[in-house]
């Protein structure tokens, strides 16, 4: 008999799931779509989703198809390699007069949360802009000082991300294109600028650190072969790791990979204190994985029609995303308090909003969508390790590929969900999950506990009808 | 809904709970018949959602406060304190439960899929969606589904015009079917979709713009010992002026294309008349033989190739014939026994009985029925018990016999009717025996009527349908209902036992 629906029928089933039934009695394979509406229930958003659909038959729906490929092939084949440490001001064009770098999307001075404060204050005595703090308060909040977000010049930077200009920042380049971007340097857990602390200890380290951590190893980079970070998190991926709350592999294979030269390349002293600070830091590789996922996504950025995620940041008030078809543009929502276990005598009500540039990692499929590879986290965030391994299929459902250079043991060796398409975390209500530190709201205090956090779904509805505004066309069906 | 003074109302939200409203519905029910729930309802808390409990006398001020959204579910229960209080916890229970997975062809440990495009990537070979999600939401899904390259059984109804005319269009450039909206049956390849019987497959091809329409035409082809190729629904609407017949232009361009496809059976409402026209043209095209019953037509027409016929069950008798290549079938007539079983039933009647109380679950069956009586000018009132206004809140009539059956008791107070008329509606989807549960109502009338009501039906069914055919003629016959073999027969006998009352009356 002739055929319509071909010889081993396969049919969705959307919707009511009684109608599942007649089919398969009859021998058809039927895949039950658990459909819920789409875009938390606008028809209006719901209807530009499905415009945006791929469709090799309408011009609309075949760019969609073919940026998103693009955007795709450009990420997975970036080649983020670590080529040097250098003072922030010597290669960002925008820290030349009296400018700062911070996390998150765009924010004004008066509207900074707590920790980002904190920060500022202590970048502008570091950077002997003012004599003391209440100088330096006085000074941001006359306007005196510049604030650009960090990933406008390249850069990304955890929690308050504060980067001045002597400052070192890693110099990471994308072999397999030609950008680069930069992130600070990690200044280790308790009492550091990121979470707001801003006394002497704080700045004598920040000192130590622009003064001899930086350049040994500046030297001992140049001494030695080029370092790849993406074959680095991959091993460390299967370690245990997943590259945004638990770094400790990755950091030890950094050390064993550069201790040599930095041997070699610096006097004894030097050495010694460096590779303690590196001993003792396991968040060292956090900023250098950052950098890393943020050269991949700005290579995949600025491709028209694409609805790939690009970027998501908070700056401790608002949580933003960028996609790769309208480039620069943010979209935000109110950022909210993360959800998970807190440092005795600590609770909700003393968090400060979810903070930081370091869901980069999550965006180029590391940190909690990479949470199959480290069950052990589960220790640090709540739940039990099953959970772990169920947030990564969860995000399997929102993003394009799975990556090949980050295969996960626990599933598998299934490549590690990779690249958000925006228009499946609005038609799935699928919120991206984000692992994440929980700093005290107050400056200074420091991280108070750690959990999941949600990206707001508002962002990717913005996102999606920003993209469909841009006179692509997108509406009505 | 007036509350005892120790009754209750109580309810709860449960935030960004979505379920479907079968599933929904069936657990009211099931509240419903715990002792001590004098009412349970469940809707999402949309504008219509909390309409409905508001009626229902189910919507509370704190969940009225609560300002819960449309992707929010509300959870209402009156009845004794204690029964309410165990009965909202049992919900809450079988809600959180029936969030697992029931999918075939799930991997282990995946969760199911929640979108078309995630689907695809588990199952890139699928070639048709169903599609049955509240109207307002089904334009995005179809255009999906068809922009991914499927075909769409659409069984969702209040979608816009506007829509099905885009969308139509775009199944066309995409060469795929769209079936529907509002379409409920299909049997494609022979896989039945939606409410469909199980019938023989064959060398008939279907298309038609009515569920039961097309259900009743495939088992008398069926039971007369010819199949069916393909059975595609297009829609309610698919042959007015601005829609143009776009699915059954495209399913007859298709079915004239399909080698076991010998004879085109087409079915609707009457179009409008140059889609009429298009339509004929094109399967006159075909070269193949066609029957096409537009409902409303008075007398049969043959015009080089296309027999144009009266009834439902000319339609089946024609393509049978015209398929065997056999000369023209005899028109059907109403049995010897069957008159001799209505003469009967009129000697039972008293003088003022000269109405008939039609109660349908299928629309096209109560249209057809409507248009013969009227044709006889009998007094009658029809209800198509599917239609919006019954259904609101309310599962449809093909699954649950609980509103005909309310209606089929009243109908034995009203001393002008003298006729009950009924359709049963046999095959997939539909309620597992309603010839059982409408005999409950049936004896309970006849008994309130003092044996003084004919009941009149006919089954749409075939013997391979999961209710059985000759089974649920059984039951309908030991409650001494007379059973026609076609609905249009009994649409006829009905007229046959009421003409003389009728005619007395009009003396008179």
């Amino acid at each position: 008999m002739a055929s319509l629906l071909g010889d081993a029928p396969r049919l969705l089933n959307v919707g009511v799931s009684g109608f599942a039934d007649a089919p398969s009695a009859a021998g058809a394979s039927v895949l039950q779509v658990e459909w819920r509406p789409p875009a938390q229930g606008d028809r209006g958003l719901g209807l530009i989703l499905a415009a945006l659909e791929d469709d090799a038959d309408d011009p609309l729906g075949a760019r969609t198809a073919a940026a998103n490929a693009e955007a795709m092939r450009r990420l997975l084949q970036a080649r983020p390699v670590l080529e040097d440490v250098r003072p922030a001001r010597e290669i960002i064009q925008a820290l030349q007069d009296r400018t700062l770098l911070h996390s998150g999307p765009p924010i004004e001075w008066s509207q900074m949360c707590g920790p980002m404060q904190g920060a500022i204050i202590g970048a502008i005595v570091l950077e002997q802009w003012a004599t003391s703090p209440d100088e330096a308060r006085a000074l941001a909040s006359q306007g005196q000082v510049g604030f650009v977000p960090c990933h406008h010049v390249g850069a990304v930077g955890p929690m308050a991300g504060v980067v001045s200009p002597t400052m070192p920042v890693v110099v990471v380049r994308n072999a397999a294109g030609s950008n680069v971007a930069f992130a600070n340097l990690n200044e280790g857990l308790g009492k550091v600028l990121r979470f707001g602390a801003f006394d002497a200890s704080v700045l004598d380290r920040l000192r130590w650190m622009g003064a001899v951590l930086a350049p040994a190893l500046s030297r001992a980079l140049h001494a030695m072969d080029a370092l790849d970070l993406k074959t680095l998190t991959g091993q460390a991926l299967q370690m245990g790791d997943e590259g945004h709350n638990r770094n400790v592999a990755a950091t030890a294979l950094f050390t064993r990979a550069i201790a040599p030269s930095i041997v070699r390349t610096s006097p004894p002293e030097d050495a010694v204190a460096v590779l303690e600070f590196l001993a003792s830091n396991n968040h060292f590789f956090l900023n250098l994985s950052m950098a890393a996922c943020k050269v991949g996504l700005d290579a995949a950025s600025g491709i028209d029609g694409s609805t790939l995620v690009t970027a998501m940041a908070r700056n401790g008030v608002e949580f933003g995303i960028r996609l790769s078809g309208t480039r620069d543009a943010w979209f935000t929502a109110p950022s909210t308090v993360p959800d998970g276990l807190y440092f005795a005598g600590y609770g909700p009500a003393d968090a400060n909003p979810d903070l930081g540039d370091s869901a980069i990692t999550e965006t180029a499929g590391i940190g909690g969508f990479a949470m199959a590879a480290a069950p052990a986290i589960v220790r640090f965030v709540g739940g039990e390790p099953a959970d772990a391994l169920d947030a990564t299929r969860e995000m399997q459902r929102i993003t394009f590929a799975r990556n090949p250079d980050y295969a996960l043991p626990p599933l598998n060796f299934v490549g590690s969900p990779t690249g958000i398409d925006a228009r499946r975390v609005v038609d799935s209500g699928t919120a991206p999950v984000i692992n994440t530190g929980i700093a005290h709201r107050e400056a200074g205090v420091g991280q108070i506990g750690a959990g999941i956090a949600r990206a707001p779904l508002a962002c990717f509805e913005a996102a999606l009808r920003g993209l469909a505004g841009r006179g692509d066309g997108g509406g009505g069906v | 809904m007036q509350l005892r003074p120790t009754e209750v109302v109580q309810a709860v939200v449960l935030p960004n709970t979505y379920r479907d409203s079968v599933e929904l519905m069936r657990l009211a029910a099931e509240l419903e018949h715990r002792p001590g729930v004098r009412r349970a309802g469940l809707m999402l808390a949309t504008q219509a959602g909390r309409a409905v409990l508001d009626e229902a006398g189910l919507l509370t001020t704190d969940v009225e406060a609560a300002q819960p959204g449309p992707n929010d579910l509300i959870v209402a229960v009156a009845g004794e304190p204690s029964a309410v209080g165990a009965a909202l916890g049992e919900a809450k229970a079988q809600l959180a439960g029936s969030a697992a997975s029931t999918s075939t062809g799930a991997q282990r440990g995946e969760p199911p899929p929640r979108t078309i495009a995630e689907a695809l990537s588990v199952a890139p070979d699928a070639s048709l969606a169903i599609i049955s999600t509240p109207g307002a939401y089904a334009s995005a899904e179809t255009a999906k589904a068809l922009k991914r390259g499927l075909h769409v059984f659409l069984f969702s109804d209040n979608v816009p015009l506007e829509d099905e005319v885009e969308l139509k269009a775009l199944a066309r450039r995409k060469g795929r079917l769209l079936m529907g909206p509002d379409c409920g049956t299909a049997i494609l390849d022979g896989i039945p979709i939606g409410f469909a019987n199980a019938v023989r497959r064959g060398r008939i091809g279907i298309v038609a713009a009515s569920g039961t329409g097309l259900q009743q035409v495939a088992v008398l082809i069926d039971r007369d010992g010819e199949g069916v190729s393909q059975a595609i629904g297009v829609g309610g609407r698919d042959l007015d002026a601005r829609v143009g017949g776009a699915m059954m232009l495209a399913a007859i361009d298709r079915l004239g294309a399909d080698p076991d496809t010998h004879v085109l059976v087409l079915l609707s409402k009457p179009p409008a008349p140059e889609v009429a026209e298009r339509v004929l043209g094109a399967a006159r095209a075909t070269g193949k033989p066609v029957v096409v019953n537009f409902l409303g037509e008075h007398r049969l027409q043959r015009d080089a190739g296309v027999v144009r016929v009266v009834t439902l069950e000319d339609a089946a008798v024609w393509a049978v014939a015209v398929a065997r290549g056999d000369a023209a079938p005899p028109a059907p007539v109403l049995a010897p026994a069957l008159l001799a079983d209505a003469a009967q039933a009129s000697a039972r009647l008293r003088a003022r009985q000269t109405r008939v109380e039609g109660l349908y679950s299928g629309g096209t069956l109560c249209k057809e029925a409507t248009l013969l009586l009227t044709e006889r000018g009998i007094p009658h009132r029809l209800l198509d018990l599917g239609d919006d206004e019954f259904t609101v809140g309310r599962p449809h009539p093909m699954i649950d016999m609980r509103l005909r059956s309310e209606y089929i008791v009243q109908a034995a107070h009203d001393s002008s009717v003298g006729v009950l008329l009924l359709d049963v509606v046999l095959g997939y989807g539909s309620h597992p025996d309603p010839a059982g549960e409408l005999c409950v109502a049936i004896e309970v009338a006849r008994r309130a009527a003092d044996e003084h009501l004919v009941v009149i039906a006919s089954v749409c069914g075939t013997p391979s349908d999961p209710q059985g055919l000759a089974t649920q003629i059984d039951k309908l016959r030991a409650a001494r209902v007379i059973v026609a073999p076609t609905n249009a027969q009994a649409a006829r006998l009905a007229a046959v036992v009421l003409e003389s009352n009728v005619r007395e009356e009009v003396r008179a």
